[in-house]
C-alpha cells in the first residue's frame, strides 16, 4: 500500500469564516498565510519566510518610519476599502517627510467569524495598492480575537523610507510669508464613508480619494532647483484641512490666512455636507496633501503638482502669517472673517 | 445650490451692509435679539457682526433646544440607557451635553449604554421594528420645526402597533420663550437687556406661521422680522428692523416670504395637536420654570410615552455654580463674561450646553469669534 | 435644531415619500407634511422630512429686493 501524498484541503474563500485556529500559530494559521497573504503580497522579501524580513537599505540619507492603525467602518466604501486605505495611509505618512517609501509591514487583527471572502477582497486590494505604489509588503502578522471583540478586521501598517540628507520637511518649518497649497478638492473620503453609515444613507457619486501620494511628492521635489524651499508637507486626514493647518500653525508657531473662495470642494461634496450639517473643512481626505513653501517657488510647485495625475486640482489657498496666537483665519466667501479652529471632539452631523 | 448660493452672495451682502450703515441713526443704539440658534450660527459663521455698524448689537437668544435642555432631562435619558437597558436614539447635537455625575450621552455610551445617533425620528422607529426584543426610546428635543416629525413617528408607531417603541418628549415652544424673556426683570424693569426688536425664527415659522408673533409686536411694542437663515436674509432682516425702529413701528414683517406664510403649515400643526398637548410648566435651562412652554404626549398615545411607560420623574439639577449659560441664554451676559469660558469650558470639555451645540452662543463665539477678543492680531505679514 | 435645506423633488415614492436632489446628491425623505409636493418643486428638508415648499415667485421677489439695494447704491452720486 502506498502512502498517499500529503493533502491539504484548500481554504474555502467563498464560504469560509475566520475561526480561532487561524490565529493559533498552527497549521491552519500557516495555511492562511500561505494561501492568502503570501500569495497576494508575493515579493522576494516576504518569500524569505522569516519572522523578520532581511532588507537592503540604500547608503546615505536618513530613515523615515511611520505607522498607522486602521479601524474604519464600514470596511468597503465607494472608491476603496480598508485594505488599500492602509497601504495609502502609511505610504503617504512616509512620503510627507519627502522620503521615498521602500517597504511596508502589515498586521491584521481578525474577528472570529469574519467572512474569508471579505478578507480575500481586502488582501487583494492591499496587494494591488502596494504593487501600484511600488512598495512591497515584506512582513506581517495575523491574530484572531473572539467574536464581538473586533470589528471584522483591524489593520496596522508600518512603513519605512529614505529621505536625502539635508532635506528637512516637517511641521515646524513653516515661515511667515510662505504660501499654502492644497493638491486638490477637499472632503471626498469622509463624505463617501459617511454616506454608508447607518442612518445617513443617500445616493451619491462621491468616492473616496484614497491614493498613494509619494510619486506626487517626488515630482514636486524634482521640480524645485532647491528642494529646501518646500517647508511642510502633510496629508489632511482625520479632522480635515482645518485641523491639519492648526497642527502646523501650532508646531511652527505661526498664524495662517486662507481664503474660503480658493479652497476647492466638489459641488456634490458641498451639497452632501449641507444635508448632513458638516463643514467640508473638517472632513477627512485620504489622497490629498497640503504643501507650504517659500513664496518664490509657489508657482513652480503649483505647476508641477498640476502636471501630476494626483495634483490636477491643486490650488493656492493662503499664506503663513505672524501670529502669536497661531490662529488660522479665513476670509469667507461672504466677505467676513472668521477663525478656523481645531476640530472639537468628533464631528457629529449637525441637525441644527 | 439653488435657493442657497444666491442668498450667500458677498456683493449683495456688502450692499445691504452699506444700506444699514447709511440708515442707522447715530443717536440711537439698536439691540436685536436673534432668537433662533440657526441665526446665531449663521451670524458667527459668516462674520455678519463684522459687517454691522457699531451701534447695532446682536443679542443671542435661547433658541437652541440643546442649550435650553436642562441637566435633569438628559439624566432621564442616560438612566434609561444605563439602568433600564433601552436602546436610546438621539440626534447628534445632544450626545455631548454634560449632565449629572460627569456623564453625557456619549460618555454613557463609553460605559456600555446602547446609545444610537439618528439623523431622523423615523430611523428610531425603524430600529425598534428591526429589534423587537429591545425597548427603543427616541429622545425627542427641538422647537416647533422638529415636533411634527416626532408626531408623525408616534402616529406611525401607533398605526403599526410597534409595542417596543416610545418617545421621551422634550419639545419646547418658541412664543412662550420669547414672552418669558420679554417678561423677565432684566428686560421689563431693569432695562439691563435692552431689546429693540427680534429676528424671528425661520424654520419654526414655516410650521407655525407669522401670526403667533403679532402678539409680541402689539403687546410689547417690539418689531419682529421673520428672517431666513442664509446670510443675505439675516442682513436684510436686520435692515428691516432698523427701519422699523427708526419709524417707531412695531409690526411683524416676513423676510422669509419664500417659505413662510401667515398661517404656516396647517397639516403639520394639526398633526402636532393630535399627538401632543401643553405641559403646564417645564424647566428651561437658564430660564427656570416657564408656563405652557412645552409639550407632552396625549393620553391617547400613552403606550408610546416613555415617561409613562418607564414611570419617569423629572428632578431638577442645578448647573455648575460658575456656569453662566443661564445668563447667556437670556442675553444678560456674553460668553466672554463667563469665568469658565475658554479655559475650563471649551468645546472639548464643555461645562454647559451653550458650549456643546454649534448654535450655542459660547461654542459659536469660541469657534468663530474668539480671535476678536484678543487685542490685536497682526496680519501685517500676510500677502 | 433648525438646519433645513432647500432641495428639488425629483421623484415621488409610495407611502408619502420622495427623492430630493441637492446638486447631484439624492436623499429619500418623507413628504407627509407637504403632501402636495410635486416633481420639480423645491422643498425645505429638516431631519429627513419636507416641512415646507419654496414659492419661486416670492424667492425671486426677495432676491430682487436685495438687488434693488444694489441699484440704488449704484445710482447714488
Amino acid at each position: 500500500m502506498t502512502t498517499k501524498k500529503n493533502y491539504l484541503r484548500p481554504i474555502d474563500f467563498k464560504h469560509g469564516h475566520i475561526d480561532m485556529t487561524h490565529g493559533a500559530g498552527g497549521r491552519a494559521a500557516a495555511q492562511l498565510v500561505n494561501e492568502l497573504f503570501a500569495r497576494a503580497f508575493d515579493n522576494e522579501y516576504l518569500n524569505q519566510g522569516h519572522d523578520g524580513a532581511l532588507l537592503p537599505f540604500p547608503t546615505g540619507g536618513r530613515l523615515v518610519m511611520a505607522t498607522d492603525g486602521h479601524v474604519i467602518s464600514p470596511l468597503f466604501f465607494p472608491g476603496g476599502d480598508i485594505g488599500c486605505l492602509s497601504v495609502h495611509g502609511t505610504v503617504n505618512d512616509v512620503a510627507m517627510s519627502g522620503a521615498k517609501p521602500l517597504y511596508l509591514a502589515a498586521s491584521f487583527i481578525l474577528e472570529e467569524g469574519f467572512a474569508l471572502a471579505d478578507l480575500k477582497r481586502i488582501v487583494e486590494s492591499m496587494a494591488a495598492a502596494a504593487r501600484d505604489a511600488g512598495v512591497p509588503i515584506v512582513t506581517g502578522d495575523t491574530k484572531v480575537v473572539e467574536k464581538g471583540k473586533g470589528d471584522g478586521v483591524f489593520i496596522s501598517t508600518t512603513g519605512v523610507g529614505v529621505v536625502p540628507d539635508g532635506l528637512c520637511i516637517d511641521g515646524r518649518q513653516a515661515r511667515v510669508g510662505d504660501v499654502i497649497l492644497v493638491s486638490g478638492t477637499m472632503g471626498e473620503h469622509g463624505v463617501a464613508v459617511m454616506s454608508l453609515r447607518e442612518s445617513l444613507e443617500f445616493e451619491t457619486a462621491i468616492e473616496s480619494d484614497t491614493a498613494a501620494l509619494h510619486t506626487l511628492v517626488q515630482a514636486m521635489l524634482q521640480a524645485l532647483p532647491d528642494p529646501g524651499a518646500l517647508h511642510v508637507l502633510r496629508d489632511p486626514t482625520r479632522g480635515g484641512l482645518a485641523t491639519t493647518l492648526n497642527e502646523i500653525a501650532t508646531q511652527s508657531q505661526v498664524g495662517m490666512a486662507i481664503e474660503e473662495a480658493l479652497i476647492p470642494v466638489l459641488p456634490q461634496v458641498e451639497a452632501a455636507c449641507e444635508l448632513l450639517g458638516l463643514d467640508p473643512l473638517y472632513v477627512a481626505n485620504e489622497g490629498k496633501l497640503i504643501a507650504i513653501c517659500a513664496p518664490e517657488v509657489a508657482d513652480t510647485l503649483l505647476a508641477a503638482m498640476r502636471a501630476h495625475p494626483l495634483g490636477q486640482g491643486a490650488q493656492r489657498i493662503g499664506t503663513v502669517t505672524q501670529d502669536a496666537h497661531c490662529f488660522v483665519q479665513m476670509s469667507t466667501r461672504f466677505g467676513g472673517r472668521r477663525v478656523v479652529d481645531w476640530l472639537s471632539g468628533e464631528q457629529l452631523p449637525r441637525i441644527c | 445650490m439653488k435657493y442657497i448660493d444666491e442668498f450667500r452672495d458677498g456683493d449683495g451682502a456688502r450692499h445691504i451692509a452699506a444700506k444699514i450703515a447709511a440708515e442707522v441713526r447715530t443717536d440711537l443704539s439698536y439691540n436685536f435679539m436673534e432668537f433662533c440658534g440657526g441665526h446665531t450660527h449663521a451670524i458667527s459663521r459668516y462674520g455678519i457682526a463684522d459687517m454691522l455698524p457699531a451701534n447695532v448689537r446682536m443679542i443671542h437668544g435661547p433658541g437652541c433646544p440643546v442649550c435650553v435642555l436642562p441637566i435633569g432631562r438628559v439624566d432621564l435619558a442616560i438612566r434609561l440607557a444605563l439602568e433600564r437597558g433601552v436602546m436610546l436614539c438621539t440626534y447628534g447635537d445632544t450626545m455631548r451635553v454634560p449632565a449629572s455625575d460627569n456623564l453625557s450621552l456619549i460618555k454613557a455610551k463609553a460605559r456600555g449604554a446602547d446609545i444610537r445617533m439618528v439623523y431622523s425620528a423615523s430611523d428610531a422607529l425603524k430600529l425598534a421594528e428591526q429589534n423587537p426584543e429591545r425597548e427603543v426610546v427616541f429622545f425627542a428635543i427641538g422647537f416647533e420645526t422638529t415636533t411634527p416629525p416626532t408626531a408623525l413617528v408616534i402616529r406611525d408607531a401607533a398605526a403599526r402597533a410597534v409595542k417596543n417603541f416610545s418617545v421621551l418628549c422634550c419639545h419646547v415652544l418658541t412664543p412662550s420663550a420669547i414672552t418669558h424673556i420679554l417678561e423677565s426683570a432684566e428686560v421689563r424693569q431693569l432695562g439691563t437687556v435692552p431689546i429693540d426688536g427680534f429676528i424671528g425664527p425661520a424654520h419654526v415659522s414655516i410650521i407655525i406661521g407669522s401670526q403667533p408673533y403679532e402678539h409680541f409686536a402689539e403687546e410689547y411694542r417690539k418689531p419682529v422680522v421673520i428672517t431666513g437663515f442664509e446670510p443675505l436674509d439675516v442682513m436684510q432682516g436686520i435692515l428691516m428692523l432698523v427701519r422699523q425702529v427708526n419709524a417707531g413701528q412695531a409690526v411683524v414683517e416676513n423676510e422669509f416670504s419664500r417659505v413662510v406664510t401667515r398661517d404656516g403649515n396647517l397639516a403639520a400643526q394639526n398633526l402636532v395637536s393630535q399627538v401632543f398637548e401643553l405641559r403646564e410648566s417645564f424647566e428651561w435651562r437658564g430660564l427656570g420654570e416657564v408656563p405652557y412652554s412645552a409639550l407632552k404626549i396625549r393620553p391617547a398615545f400613552a403606550e408610546w410615552d416613555a415617561e409613562r411607560k418607564f414611570d419617569l420623574h423629572y428632578a431638577s439639577v442645578p448647573d455648575h455654580k460658575q456656569c453662566e449659560c443661564g445668563a447667556i441664554l437670556r442675553g444678560v451676559k456674553r460668553p466672554q463674561d463667563c469665568k469658565l469660558f475658554g479655559t475650563v469650558c471649551t468645546p472639548e470639555s464643555p461645562m454647559g450646553s451653550c458650549m456643546v451645540s454649534n448654535e450655542g452662543a459660547c461654542a459659536a463665539h469660541y469657534s468663530y469669534g474668539r480671535f476678536r477678543d484678543i487685542a490685536v492680531v497682526a496680519a501685517s505679514a500676510s500677502a | 435644531m433648525c438646519l433645513a435645506i432647500p432641495a428639488r423633488v425629483v421623484e415621488l415614492l409610495p407611502g408619502m415619500r420622495a427623492i430630493v436632489d441637492l446638486s447631484g446628491v439624492r436623499k429619500d425623505v418623507s413628504i407627509d407634511l407637504v403632501d402636495d409636493a410635486q416633481v420639480g418643486d423645491y422643498v425645505i428638508i429638516h431631519v429627513g422630512y419636507a416641512i415646507g415648499k419654496i414659492d419661486p415667485e416670492e424667492a425671486a421677489r426677495t432676491l430682487a429686493l436685495f438687488a434693488e439695494m444694489a441699484q440704488i447704491e449704484a445710482a447714488q452720486p
